[in-house]
C-alpha cells in the first residue's frame, strides 16, 4: 500500500508541524508514505470564491503527482472534502480523476483505513473538539447535529487512545467558526463574529487546546484570540495523535 | 470587497446585544426543531421520501396540475391561471372588482410578498389587511417580513406596544404580549366582519382532491375564509403534490422543521365554497415552469418554505433577514433571489460560509449550499465578480500554478512575519479587522522536507 502525502498550501507555509506530525505517525505505523515535489494547493479557495475554472489546472496537477499511490492522505479535512467531491464535476470531460476516489482525510484514513487501537503517546491536557463543517458534513467524520443518524465521531474515538487525554465538545458542537476561505474577507464581520462565538464556546468548556482535523478554520479563531488576548491553545488532532514521536 | 449583504451585516452586527438576541432566538428555534427531528425514529426517511415526491411531482407537474385544477373544478370552484406577476395581480383585482370588494383580510403568503399584491391593489383603491399577526404588526409598521415563517420576531414587545398605541388605541406603556395580543385580536375582529373577500396562500394543492391545504397557529386562515362570501386561495405552481398520502409525509416534516412544533395548531382543508359563497384558486408560475428545467437549479422547486435553512444559517442569524437583498433572506433566498434575477439578486451570493448545515436540516433535501456554490461560478460571466477576489484567484492560479513561484514565495515568506503593523493592519486588510495574522514558519514542510530534516 503507497501512500502519498498531500500537505495542502497552508499547511505547508503556516503549519509545518502538522505535516510532519502526520508522516511520522503513518512511518510509525510501519507505512509505505512519502511526499511528492511540486505540490501546492487544491484550488478550494479560487472554487469557493466563484473562480472554479481558474483551479483547472492545479486540479489537473494534483491528480497526476498522485496517480501512482493507494491512497492520497492529508492533514486538513476541507481540502480532502474538496478533492474528493469536487474534482469530479471540476475535470468532468477534461481529465479523468483518479484522486478523488482515494483522497483521505488523515483521520478518517487512521480510524477507517488501519483502524487503530492503540497509540503511543500522553497527552495530559483537556482539549475541546472542533468539528469542522467540512470535516462533519462531508467527509462525515462525526455525525452532524442535524442528522437523526447513530452519534458517532471518529476524532473522538481516536483522541480517546491518547493517554491522559480529556475530551470535550463546545456548545453547538458543529456550528461553522466562519472561516470559509475567501467568506472570511468578503464578510469580515460575520466571519469574526462567527469566530468569537465559536471560540468563546470552546472556551467555556475549560479546555487547555482547541483541537481538530482543520488548521484553516484553527488559523481563523487562533487569529481573533490573538487579537482579543484569549489564553487557549491550538494544536491539530493529527499532533495530538503523534505525541510522543 | 463588499457586497450590499456585507455592508448590512456590518450595521446589524453594530447593535452587538440585539445581534446576539437575534442569534440566539433563532438558534432556539433550531433547537426546537432538532427536538422535534431526533423523537421521530423515521426522520432521515421522511425526508428521503418527500424529496422523491417532490421530483416525481416537478417532472410530471403538467399532469397534477391539470389534475388539481380539474378536481379543483368538480368541487365548484373556479380555477384561473397566472403566468406572471402582473397576471396574478391583474386577477385578483378582477376577481375583487367583479364582487365590489373594497377591503380584502388576508392571511399569510410570500407568494403575494413575491408578486407585490398589496401595494398594487392598494393602488386601485382596495384596502387589504393581513391577519397574522407577525405580518399584521409589520403592515401597521409599513414594514416587510425579515423571516418567512415568524415575520416579525426581530420586533420587540416593546415597539409592538408603542406601534398599538399609535395605531389601534391600547393602553399606554402596557406591553405585555398577552394584552397585545389581546388588542390584535380585538381589531382584526372587526377586519374579518367588515371585509367583503378573504385570501390564503396555500402550504399544499392536492391534486387527488383539488382542496387547497393552508397551516396556521392563529386560525386566522379559517377566519379570512368563514367570514367573507369570497375566498381566493394564491398558490405557486411548485405547491401541488399529489395525494393525501404525500400531504400525510409533508405534513409531518413542515411545523417540525419551521418552528420545532409537532404540527401547526391549524391545518385547513379548503375543498369547496360553503353554500352561497364563492371559491376562487390562482395558480401562479412566475418563472417556476422554466427553473424545471434548469439542471442546476431546479431543486429550489422542492422547497415547501418551512424557513429551517434560515434557523440554522450561522450567517442568517448574524447578520438578520433585511441584509439580504431579496425579499426571502438566507440560503433559500439566495438562491431564489438569483433566479427571479440573477443581475439585480447578485449581494447576496456572498452570504455564505458553505457550512452545508442547511443542507441537512431541509426537509424536502434542496442542496442549497451546492446551488449557492454553483451560482459563484456564474458571477464572473454575468459580470458581477468582485474585482479583488478575482484578482487575489487569478494570483493564487499563477502561484500554485507553478511549483518554482510557490516555492521561492514560501522561502521570502516569513519575511512578512516582521512587517510593521501599519503595513499589515489598516483598511486593505479585511483579514486584519478582528483577527491577527498567522504568521508564515521559519522553514516551510517542503523545505525541511527536500533537506532531508523530516525522518
Amino acid at each position: 500500500m503507497k501512500i502519498g502525502l498531500f500537505i495542502p498550501c497552508y499547511v505547508d507555509a503556516i503549519y509545518p508541524e502538522v505535516g510532519v506530525a502526520t508522516y511520522k505517525l503513518l512511518k510509525h505505523l510501519g507505512l509505505d508514505v512519502t511526499y511528492p515535489l511540486n505540490q501546492t494547493c487544491c484550488g478550494q479557495p479560487m472554487a469557493n470564491a466563484g473562480f472554479e475554472s481558474m483551479a483547472e489546472t492545479i486540479a489537473t496537477k494534483l491528480d497526476d503527482t498522485f496517480a501512482e499511490f493507494d491512497y492520497v492522505v492529508a492533514p486538513s479535512a476541507s481540502c480532502a472534502a474538496f478533492v474528493k467531491i469536487n474534482y469530479p464535476h471540476l475535470l468532468k470531460g477534461k481529465h479523468e480523476c483518479t484522486t478523488s476516489k482515494k483522497i483521505m482525510d488523515v483521520i478518517e484514513f487512521l480510524h477507517d483505513v488501519l483502524k487503530v487501537k492503540a497509540l503511543p503517546g500522553k497527552f495530559p491536557y483537556t482539549v475541546s473538539i472542533h468539528n469542522s463543517c467540512h470535516g462533519v458534513r462531508e467527509l462525515g467524520l462525526s455525525s452532524p447535529s442535524e442528522r437523526n443518524i447513530p452519534k458517532y465521531s471518529k476524532i473522538k474515538n481516536l483522541l480517546s487512545l491518547v493517554d491522559g487525554i480529556t475530551i470535550k465538545e463546545p456548545e453547538r458542537p458543529d456550528e461553522c467558526c466562519g472561516f470559509g476561505g475567501m467568506f472570511s474577507v468578503e464578510e469580515p464581520e460575520v466571519s469574526v463574529q462567527m469566530g468569537t462565538d465559536k471560540l468563546e464556546r470552546h472556551i467555556a468548556t475549560g479546555a487547555q487546546y482547541i483541537t481538530g482535523p482543520d488548521s484553516s478554520c484553527m488559523m481563523h479563531m487562533q487569529g481573533i484570540a490573538k487579537r482579543l488576548g484569549k489564553k487557549i491553545e491550538f494544536i491539530h488532532a493529527v499532533q495530538i495523535l503523534s505525541a510522543g514521536l | 470587497m463588499s457586497t450590499q449583504h456585507t455592508k448590512a451585516a456590518k450595521r446589524f452586527l453594530h447593535n452587538a446585544d440585539k445581534a446576539k438576541w437575534h442569534d440566539a432566538t433563532f438558534w432556539s428555534v433550531r433547537a426546537k426543531r432538532d427536538t422535534m427531528a431526533m423523537s421521530l425514529e423515521e426522520w432521515e426517511e421522511l425526508r428521503e421520501t418527500a424529496s422523491r415526491i417532490k421530483k416525481h411531482t416537478i417532472t410530471h407537474m403538467d399532469k397534477y396540475l391539470e389534475m388539481f385544477a380539474n378536481n379543483a373544478e368538480k368541487n365548484g370552484t373556479i380555477v384561473h391561471w397566472a403566468k406572471d406577476a402582473d397576471e396574478f395581480n391583474d386577477i385578483v383585482l378582477k376577481i375583487l372588482r367583479d364582487h365590489n370588494v373594497r377591503k380584502m383580510v388576508k392571511s399569510k403568503s410570500m407568494l403575494t410578498e413575491e408578486c407585490e399584491m398589496n401595494p398594487y391593489l392598494e393602488k386601485h383603491g382596495i384596502e387589504v389587511v393581513e391577519t397574522d399577526l407577525g405580518e399584521r404588526i409589520l403592515q401597521l409598521m409599513e414594514s416587510k417580513p425579515s423571516h418567512i415563517v415568524m415575520p416579525a420576531i426581530h420586533i420587540t414587545q416593546e415597539e409592538v406596544g408603542q406601534l398599538f398605541e399609535e395605531k389601534l388605541d391600547s393602553e399606554k406603556d402596557n406591553y405585555d404580549p398577552t394584552y397585545l395580543t389581546y388588542c390584535a385580536r380585538m381589531s382584526l375582529r372587526n377586519e374579518f366582519i367588515e371585509s367583503q373577500a378573504g385570501m390564503t396562500g396555500a402550504n399544499f394543492g392536492i391534486a387527488e382532491t383539488g382542496e387547497v391545504v393552508v397551516c396556521t397557529n392563529e386560525g386566522n386562515a379559517d377566519m379570512s375564509v368563514a367570514i367573507p362570501k369570497l375566498h381566493i386561495a394564491a398558490i405557486g405552481l411548485e405547491k401541488v403534490i399529489p395525494d393525501y398520502q404525500s400531504l400525510s409525509i409533508f405534513q409531518r416534516l413542515l411545523a417540525r422543521s419551521a418552528t420545532g412544533q409537532p404540527t401547526t395548531t391549524y391545518t385547513s382543508h379548503f375543498g369547496k365554497a360553503r353554500p352561497g359563497a364563492e371559491m376562487h384558486i390562482i395558480l401562479v408560475d412566475n418563472g417556476r415552469s422554466s427553473i424545471i428545467a434548469d439542471s442546476e437549479h431546479w431543486e429550489t422547486l422542492k422547497c415547501m418554505r418551512c424557513g429551517a435553512c434560515m434557523n440554522t444559517c450561522p450567517v442568517y442569524r448574524r447578520s438578520g433577514g433585511y441584509s439580504y437583498t431579496y425579499f426571502i433572506p438566507g440560503p433559500i433566498g439566495i438562491n431564489l433571489g438569483m433566479l427571479r434575477d440573477k443581475y439585480k439578486y447578485t449581494d447576496n451570493v456572498s452570504a455564505c460560509s458553505l457550512c452545508c448545515s442547511c443542507d441537512n436540516v431541509c426537509p424536502v433535501k434542496v442542496n442549497l449550499s451546492e446551488q449557492i456554490y454553483l451560482w459563484r461560478q456564474n458571477l464572473d460571466s454575468l459580470g458581477k465578480a468582485d474585482p479583488m477576489k478575482k484578482t487575489m484567484s487569478r494570483g493564487m492560479k499563477t502561484l500554485f500554478g507553478h511549483p518554482a513561484l510557490y516555492n521561492m514565495a514560501l522561502k521570502f515568506a516569513p519575511i512578512a512575519n516582521h512587517a510593521p503593523r501599519p503595513a499589515l493592519y489598516n483598511s486593505l486588510n479585511a483579514w486584519g479587522k478582528g483577527r491577527e495574522m498567522p504568521k508564515f514558519a521559519k522553514e516551510s514542510f517542503q523545505t525541511m522536507w527536500k533537506k532531508g530534516k523530516i525522518k
